[in-house]
């Protein structure tokens, strides 16, 4: 498998670590709730799915990347920091 | 009073030649990490030129030459290998000693692109890494930056704690496609 | 026997080697199979289940019987098929699976067991008593059925690993796959052509036809030619492609040394890594035995396995062959053997419009029923409208049609589709992303067809990637129909084999449907049909079509089982390239590696990390001995132990604090500059993640000591932080754990060593506990922090890595001086443990602030990471488990990490679980064992007594439960 680092170019799976859903942090008053589902529920989609990538033994980038985990097609990838994943601060 | 000698991170291990290729430890004056803060890439690299004679270089780039080259090394950030850094670069970015951070080794040779292409996952044939061009990947499991500094020459960086296992991963690649090349009479 | 004049091997050089201890001459070029065959070897192994005698059946890398054991020794390679090793000066062969020898094998009394050996006969047979099957049964079924055994001896010989790119990868080197790579070769793309015989040109090596005026081979070597003149082709014959993965990966397995005499550092194999932006499947197609009784004798062979032996090697593997075929092409063979002067008895075909020949006699509407020949085929059995006859003959050529190998095109999950006309399953286009089939693969059987589809997706891939190519002209060559009539199996009485590699017949097929396992799938498991080395290749089609046929269905409905990778069989010794010995993963030494070595300190792996042990001194027999004396010398006078290992992290920008404040639980945007803050960081689901102490070096200007453990994790985790949560704040992060040697230097006379090594000496009013600074160190600038991971008034001292062989030696010798030395990983162990100091034993990703007893250290001022969470009642319950001391009561006695801990009166249950012991070791300081827990509600239970059980160790001991901190609770020697 090989993604596309915006620095770097297609590169090996092996030079990633994967993270998981690229999801908003709630803000740090949020419900309970609201944290709950951020740290442990996931939607499961057959489909499209963007995750969180960090390009560990290359530049050290996180990648916000968008692939259909049925088909394993890798549809986009942009640097994370945009991705405004941030929430309310 | 007694003095601490210094020891390179590959004493000891090199130099090392197998076949027509050469390894041998690279020996920087100075490495320094340039991390450029929120807006001032355009003003590093005007003082990065202006101190010493090198730009900013770009991603996946090195700008420079052997003794004062600088070395794209990772997400916004960038290695000065030679000068010791101007202090007032330290206005437009984090500059961090990384001197004796890591090992640099120099693979010289006709068949260096096929040593490194046992070890590495990325294309680093000349057509598609020409010279002055240099990745951040890994080398057997390490974390590395190689870059082009010459037709058949690549300077190869590890961890300084790593540089037993580079040299003799290097090793075998080399005395592999020394020994297939051997066959070819 | 060798056909003087016929082949392509005329004028090559002899070549000695030996087949089970009989020396024999081939040529170079040979084949093991071939060489054998010339030497008039037909017996070669015995079958897998029944020790039937095997021979050859194909001449290519599919072949399921012709299994041998090559080198000896260490050096012994098994299951290596004769059909694909090259033959060398010194090649040692050997027939396996066989006792005492392949002409007399003494469990060839399977063979007459056989109605007992049937399809699921160990499901059924070998059911009870229980106890039987590991004891009894599994030994004697592992030695009676089995194919070539390892050597058991480590293996001296080295393969390697390597990752190739190209524009094009075309697989396979017949007519599609040559014309593909010069399509796109000469239109400058960046090619390779890979192709898993030793020799390019595929069927065309085989055959006698003609392209463009030219004989096939003369053809090959002209493109073969002007490829290699060609600098952007890159051909890897001996390679095969042995899957296909996503984005266009592909792995590919090549022979190096494995046809050559041993060289030094010359690798058996290399394991490649092909990244291909566009692909091109030319890998032609496999042709299928016929099943009817008796079919597996040596001396039976495919068609087209007898035509490559006769063109391409110039061997005539009968002297007197017959011929069984159910289309047109393999007539060729019994053309080719006449033509070369062999006598070919008899053309047996099923179909009643064969055509016919004036060179051979043909008998149409007919099929073989039967043979006889015990060691080597002797006569078939013919049975026509005439009835049945048998004819004598010493080789038969069968060919069922041909199956297209397009196990590539499945490996991401596809499915081929069945293409009645050619009786095949043919590829379903796109199933592999950038991948087409071309030629014999995708069911296209004529020269001229594959020649034209090779140049058509090779055109095709480079319009995608938008290289300009100049379709080539497709040459002139054969372009008949593929004439086929489907035969599968032959009825009639015996057994008549499908899968020749794990012996399945055709009845064993029908059996298994007969129990209703009706689906491929389970048939498949049920009789282990295709699930040998060869996965079948030759038997799969022909199995699903005897399971559709007795289950009434048709083969579309039937369906296929999933190929999966690997193509052909790949050691793990080539899977596991350069990672044996020392080089399994990277090693990261430490500068003090050397000097520790010369103490003969043992090393432990810590992460990659090798750290000394211990330093044993004259006397000392065991590590306990080493360990207390260094925790002693610590406690009194002074010790020396490198701690360079802990990551350290550079941060720096005007959002340097800010970052702090939000990666870790407390507060560092108020730590004064020179000054070093304990600091507790939490994962985002609220348990601990790490700690470590952090120095504020300027104001925009820290440096993070994160634990060994830890430290790549934490580097990614403030990058994650910054990068994704708070791209916005200034401020960069930079690894400098290989920058800095640093050592802990630890104990009562600390100061007094220290002063004796810096230019100027501290004192300690400008040095208290938690201050750190720039000093010099004998000339070096270096950075010296007060902190104490031992509870002694300690410092670490950290100094350019160039400098840290030197500066350990300088510490080590002034500590001794002092009464002093240099302490290991077992001390500093026992150290922190008397303080009730953590590690990622107590760390381990289930424990909260609240359990360490830490909660405190959570700001209120502030969001943090994990802060929410770590706030749910769950984390914050009082029954929870947390982390107490222990100590034994009476007489001293070992604890150990992972015990578990019990009310006394309670049985040892897991329901009566009351915690686990993380860390344990004898404590020299106060002279019994001490060990740090987990305990329900722990810190509400100081004053206990609880029952300390480990079933690994036989330790069971009761314990008081005591403070974390056993020693010097007050941190009074650590400030002094």
């Amino acid at each position: 498998m090989r993604i596309n680092c915006p620095n770097c170019g297609e590169r090996d799976r092996r030079e990633f670590y994967v993270k998981g859903a690229a999801l908003a942090r709630p803000a740090a008053a949020a419900a309970l709730e609201a944290w709950h589902d951020h740290v442990n529920l996931r939607d499961n989609p057959a489909g499209e799915l963007h995750e969180l990538w960090y390009h560990e033994m290359g530049c050290g980038a996180w990648i916000d990347v968008c692939r259909n985990v049925v088909s394993h097609a890798v549809l986009s990838t942009a640097l994370a920091s945009a991705a405004d994943l941030g929430g309310a601060r | 009073m007694a003095e601490l000698i210094a020891l390179t991170p590959c004493d000891g291990l090199l130099p090392l030649t197998i076949g027509r290729l050469s390894l041998t430890e690279d020996l920087p004056a100075a490495m320094t990490s340039i991390a450029p803060y929120a807006g001032q890439d355009m003003a590093l690299s005007t003082a990065l030129q202006a101190a010493h004679g090198i730009g900013f270089p770009a991603i996946n780039r090195s700008t420079g030459k052997a003794g004062s080259r600088a070395i794209w090394f990772g997400q916004g950030m960038a290695l000065l290998q030679g000068p010791v850094a101007a202090p007032v670069l330290a206005e437009f970015a984090a500059l961090t000693d990384q001197g004796d951070a890591w090992a640099v080794v120099r693979l010289e040779g006709r068949d260096a692109e096929d040593v490194l292409a046992r070890l590495v996952p990325v294309d680093l044939r000349r057509q598609s890494f020409e010279l002055g061009h240099t990745v951040r990947t890994e080398l057997a499991h390490m974390m590395a930056s190689i870059t082009r500094i010459g037709p058949d020459m690549f300077q190869v960086l590890v961890f300084r704690s790593m540089a037993r296992s580079l040299v003799h991963d290097l090793k075998v690649a080399m005395a592999a496609v020394t020994a297939r090349r051997a066959g070819l009479g | 026997m060798r056909i003087s004049g016929k082949g392509l091997l005329q004028g090559a050089r002899p070549v000695t080697f030996s087949f089970n201890g009989r020396h024999l001459v081939g040529l170079e070029g040979d084949t093991l199979a071939s060489a054998l065959l010339a030497n008039g070897v037909h017996l070669v192994a015995r079958s897998f289940k029944y020790h039937r005698p095997r021979g050859i059946l194909t001449a290519g890398s599919e072949e399921p019987n012709a299994l041998v054991t090559i080198g000896s020794g260490a050096q012994s390679d098994p299951n290596i098929r004769a059909t694909s090793q090259e033959i060398f000066a010194g090649l040692e062969a050997r027939s396996q699976n066989c006792w005492p020898s392949v002409e007399h094998d003494l469990q060839a009394i399977n063979d007459l067991a056989a109605p007992f050996l049937g399809a699921g006969f160990y499901y059924k047979t070998f059911m009870w008593p229980a106890a039987f099957w590991e004891k009894l049964y599994e030994p004697v079924i592992r030695k009676a059925a089995g194919l070539g055994a390892l050597s058991g001896l480590a293996d001296p010989d080295a393969c390697e690993k390597a990752y190739a790119f190209c524009d094009l990868l075309v697989i396979g080197s017949g007519p599609a796959g040559l014309m593909a790579a010069l399509t796109a070769g000469r239109a400058g793309a960046d090619v390779i052509l890979a192709e898993k015989d030793a020799r390019m040109g595929g069927r065309l090596l085989a055959e006698v036809e003609q392209i463009d005026g030219l004989s096939g081979v003369d053809w090959v070597a002209q493109v073969l030619a002007e490829l290699a003149s060609l600098d952007n082709v890159r051909l890897m014959p001996r390679t095969a492609i042995t899957g296909a993965y996503d984005q266009g990966t592909y792995g590919a397995l090549e022979r190096v040394g494995h046809h050559q005499p041993r060289r030094d550092g010359l690798p058996r194999e290399c394991f490649w890594r092909i990244v291909a932006r566009r692909a091109v499947l030319a890998a032609g197609a496999i042709e299928r035995p016929i099943a009817f009784a008796n079919n597996d004798r040596p001396g039976i062979m495919t068609a087209s396995a007898v035509r490559s032996y006769l063109n391409r090697w110039g061997v005539a593997p009968g002297q007197r062959v017959t011929v069984f075929a159910n289309n047109d092409q393999a007539h060729h063979t019994a053309r080719d053997l006449v033509e070369a002067g062999v006598h070919v008895a008899l053309l047996v075909d099923s179909r009643h419009d064969a055509p016919d020949s004036d060179l051979y006699p043909v008998i149409k509407g007919a099929q073989i029923c039967d043979t006889s020949g015990r060691k080597r085929i002797d006569s078939i059995t013919v049975r026509s409208v005439k009835g049945e006859q048998r004819i004598q003959t010493d080789c038969l050529a069968m060919s069922g049609g041909w199956n297209p190998t397009l196990h590539l095109t499945c490996h991401l999950n596809g499915r081929p589709q069945w293409n009645r006309d050619i009786a095949s399953f043919v590829p379903t286009p796109g199933t592999v992303p950038g991948l087409a089939c071309a030629g014999a693969c995708n069911g296209t059987f004529s020269t001229k067809g594959a020649l034209r589809e090779g140049a058509e997706a090779a055109a095709q891939a480079l319009a995608d990637l938008g290289v300009q190519s100049a379709r080539p002209d497709v040459p002139e060559a054969e372009d008949d129909p593929y004439n086929i009539t489907a035969l599968w199996a032959v009825p009639g009485k015996g057994r008549a084999w499908l899968d020749f590699q794990n012996d399945v017949t055709v009845k064993d097929v029908k059996q298994a449907a007969a129990e209703n396992f009706r689906s491929v799938e389970h048939m498949k498991r049920y009789t282990t049909q295709g699930m040998a080395t060869d996965q079948g290749k030759s038997s799969n089609v022909a199995a699903l079509a005897v399971l559709a046929d007795a289950t009434g269905r048709g083969i579309p409905e039937t369906g296929t089982t999933t190929f999966r990778p690997p193509f052909v069989p790949v050691s793990i010794a080539a899977m596991g390239a350069g990672a044996a010995g020392q080089a399994f993963r990277p090693q990261r030494l430490l500068t003090s590696h050397l000097a520790s070595k010369e103490q003969n300190a043992p090393m432990i792996e810590v992460g990659l990390w090798y750290r000394a042990s211990y330093f044993p001194t004259k006397g000392e027999s065991n590590w306990r001995q080493s360990c207390d004396r260094e925790v002693e010398l610590v406690r009194s006078s002074v010790g020396i132990c490198d701690v360079s290992t802990l990551g350290k992290i550079d941060i720096q920008g005007v959002d340097a604090a800010k970052l702090l404040d939000f990666v870790y639980a407390n507060t560092f945007s108020t730590l004064k500059v020179g000054r070093v803050r304990y600091g507790l960081m939490l994962r985002e689901d609220g348990f601990v993640m790490d700690d470590g102490t952090t120095a504020r070096l300027g104001d925009t200007h820290y440096v993070m000591t994160t634990t060994t453990a830890a430290a790549g994790q934490v580097m990614a985790h403030l990058e994650f932080v910054h990068q994704v949560l708070r791209p916005e704040w200034d401020v960069q992060i930079t690894s400098v754990t290989e920058q800095w040697a640093q050592f802990a230097i630890a104990g009562p006379k600390s100061r007094e060593l220290l002063n004796d090594l810096l230019d100027e000496p501290i004192i300690e009013a400008n040095w208290p506990f938690m201050a750190c600074g720039a000093v010099d160190v004998l000339g070096v600038a270096a950075r010296l922090f007060r902190i104490s991971f031992s509870g002694e008034t300690a410092y670490e001292l950290a100094v350019p890595a160039r400098y840290g062989d030197a500066l350990f030696r300088a510490l080590l010798q002034r500590a001794r001086a002092l009464g002093g030395g240099a302490y290991g990983m077992e001390a500093l162990n026992v150290l922190r443990i008397e303080k009730g100091f953590l590690t990622h034993a107590e760390l381990n990703g289930t424990v909260t602030a609240f359990d360490l007893g830490m909660q405190a250290m959570v700001s209120k001022k502030k969001d943090c990471i994990g802060k929410a969470m770590s706030a749910r009642p769950g984390l914050m319950d009082e029954d929870r488990q947390r982390l107490v001391g222990l100590k034994p009561i009476g007489a001293v006695q070992q604890l150990s990490n992972g015990a578990h801990l019990f009310k006394p009166g309670d049985p040892v249950e897991r329901v009566y679980d009351q915690g686990y012991v993380t860390s344990a070791g004898f404590s020299p300081t106060l002279g019994h064992s001490i060990a740090l827990a987990f305990l329900k509600n722990g810190a509400d239970r100081i004053g206990e007594e609880i029952r300390l059980v480990d079933h690994m160790r036989g330790i069971d001991a009761l314990c008081e439960v005591v403070s974390p901190v056993f020693f010097d609770p007050e941190g009074g020697r650590a400030r002094g």
